[in-house]
């Protein structure tokens, strides 16, 4: 059998001594578009931080390709939420790009000729590439989602972590930003992405997970995304229109 | 000394530089009483332990659940208090002016000299100021791309292993030492104004971080030199004129920058208009 691509055993994840995340283990195969959903609260950013390490975690092993999380830096992708930063940051949109070399440049070597021109070809990639000398508070939403993905594809990394990057996106930008995960995964990489509107998991992931505090279900969308798990991972609050083609739902 | 400044306002930390310059106080009593001396390198040493206890303190209670405004608030007055009731209780005997740390007197520093292996070596404060320039440009130097990132998304710097602790507790060291080492000269009040005036001028007026430090650096410099020789003309106090024509600086860039300035946003909106009419 394959290696998993990411492999989680008990993580806890607690707030306050408060669980958020309460003894999830998951493991995920190589190459897949994978979406994580669930309702307000049920821990899908705080399980990727946990992953990442930028929280404590009370328990739990995280494994990458078969060797810990610390000697397989190099290879994880992060995007955070974009709120999560200051857009006023005095910096252009080329220089957040090289911001994704970073990792790869040790403690002491800057970034020099060859990340700018990574950094280019990154925002040619998510067409961005005439704003790259536009201070960042000046572009849109859906253009800064656009550089923070540039900014993730130039730490070509095999497994990227993304916390909703369709949240306060133009249509377009959904569309183009999809469009390169898809891409992504045809190289064989591995996405994993915290998403909000059911209404498009069908489309967008061929795996999900479901989760509220715990794993409730993951596998290959169409067996997981059926109107039985999801009533159970969002305790029933879900109005499924069953007639529709594309099993439409409505919180 | 500017260069660690801008890091303050692109990170929304401006308040605590004003906590630092103020709860070091107890700091630099203490080392004066336990030396004996006012030479400053126990003083530097003693007042940045206690800059890093107050942000240590204010990190405390806010993760604690404390608003920050407030943590910031009651961990530098009390600190501060401790300082002046250490003055006032051991140092009633010895020259130890609570003015003078107050408000500093720039204009006794020439005269303050000091003397290596027998040669007279200028100002101690210059020496002082300037080797705590040059500390600060080397780290920031070779450290700038973590600086950066450590400020703009600490999330991600973390995630590539930048050690993310490490870096805030050193940009606060160096903040404490250089709110420090300009005590002597200007006084911990208005070290906060050169301390946030020129970088905040600075960020109105470049869009790169590397710029803005080099502009900040330079109307540091500037309000410096049209400090002093307002103060002369004047005859008032120097440091307060310096403050006060960064200030000034200030308020000129807030109102003609180009990009943020208030003139050329009226300017802009004129313009649109005009185009849509």
């Amino acid at each position: 059998m394959n290696q998993a691509a990411l492999k989680v055993e008990n993580l806890t994840i607690a707030y306050h001594k408060k669980p958020v995340v309460e003894d999830v283990s998951f493991e995920v195969p190589e190459g897949n578009l994978i979406g994580i959903i669930g309702p307000n609260g049920a821990g899908k950013s705080t399980l990727i931080k946990g992953i990442l390490e930028l929280i404590p975690k009370i328990s739990g092993q995280i494994t990458i390709k078969g060797s810990t999380y610390k000697t397989m830096r190099k290879s994880i992708g992060y995007v955070p939420q974009r709120e999560s930063v200051d857009w006023d940051f005095p910096t252009n949109a080329l220089d957040v790009v090289m911001m994704g070399r970073y990792g790869h440049l040790g403690w002491l070597r800057r970034p020099g000729k060859s990340e700018r021109q990574k950094g280019m070809e990154c925002l040619e990639k998510v067409g961005m590439a005439e704003y790259a000398n536009r201070q960042i508070s000046q572009l849109s939403g859906g253009q800064q989602q656009r550089i923070f993905l540039a900014r993730a594809l130039a730490q070509e990394a095999d497994i990227y972590f993304m916390d909703e990057p369709f949240v306060g996106v133009d249509a377009a930008t959904e569309k183009a930003i999809i469009q390169l995960l898809m891409e992504l995964k045809e190289k064989g990489k591995t996405v994993l992405v915290v998403h909000h509107d059911l209404s498009t998991v069908k489309e967008y992931f061929d795996w999900t997970m479901l989760l509220n505090k715990k794993v409730m279900k993951i596998g290959p969308t169409e067996e997981v995304f059926i109107p039985e798990y999801l009533q159970a991972t969002y305790g029933g609050r879900l109005a499924i229109l069953s007639d529709t083609k594309s099993g439409l739902l409505l919180k | 000394m500017q260069c660690i400044r801008v890091f303050l306002i692109v990170r929304k930390m401006t308040l605590i530089g004003d906590a630092i310059s103020h709860s070091v106080l107890p700091g630099i009593v203490l080392a004066f009483l336990i030396t004996g001396t006012r030479d400053s390198v126990p003083m530097l040493i003693g007042a940045a332990a206690l800059g890093l206890l107050t942000v240590f303190l204010i990190q405390l209670f806010q993760s604690s659940g404390v608003q920050s405004d407030a943590a910031i608030g009651i961990v530098f007055t009390s600190l501060f208090a401790t300082g002046i009731v250490l003055v006032s209780l051991y140092t009633q005997q010895i020259d130890f002016d609570l003015e003078h740390v107050l408000y500093g007197e720039i204009a006794y520093t020439p005269w303050n000299t000091m003397t290596i292996a027998g040669i007279e070596a200028g100002p101690k404060a210059v020496w002082i100021v300037g080797s705590c320039f040059i500390l600060n440009l080397i780290l920031i130097f070779l450290f700038f791309k973590q600086f950066k990132l450590v400020s703009f998304d600490p999330s991600l710097a973390a995630a590539m292993g930048i050690p993310v602790l490490f870096f805030h507790y050193l940009l606060m060291s160096l903040i404490s030492l250089t709110t420090v080492a300009s005590f002597d000269s200007v006084g911990s009040i208005l070290v906060v104004g050169m301390l946030i005036i020129p970088a905040a001028t600075a960020y109105l007026l470049s869009d790169r971080l590397s710029l803005m430090i080099l502009v900040s650096i330079g109307v540091g410099v500037l309000s410096s030199i049209i400090g002093y020789y307002s103060a002369t003309i004047l005859d008032a106090s120097i440091s307060g004129c310096m403050v006060g024509s960064a200030a000034i600086l200030f308020g000129l860039a807030f109102l003609f920058s180009p990009s943020h300035g208030l003139v050329s946003l009226l300017l802009k909106r004129r313009k649109s208009k005009e185009s849509h009419a």
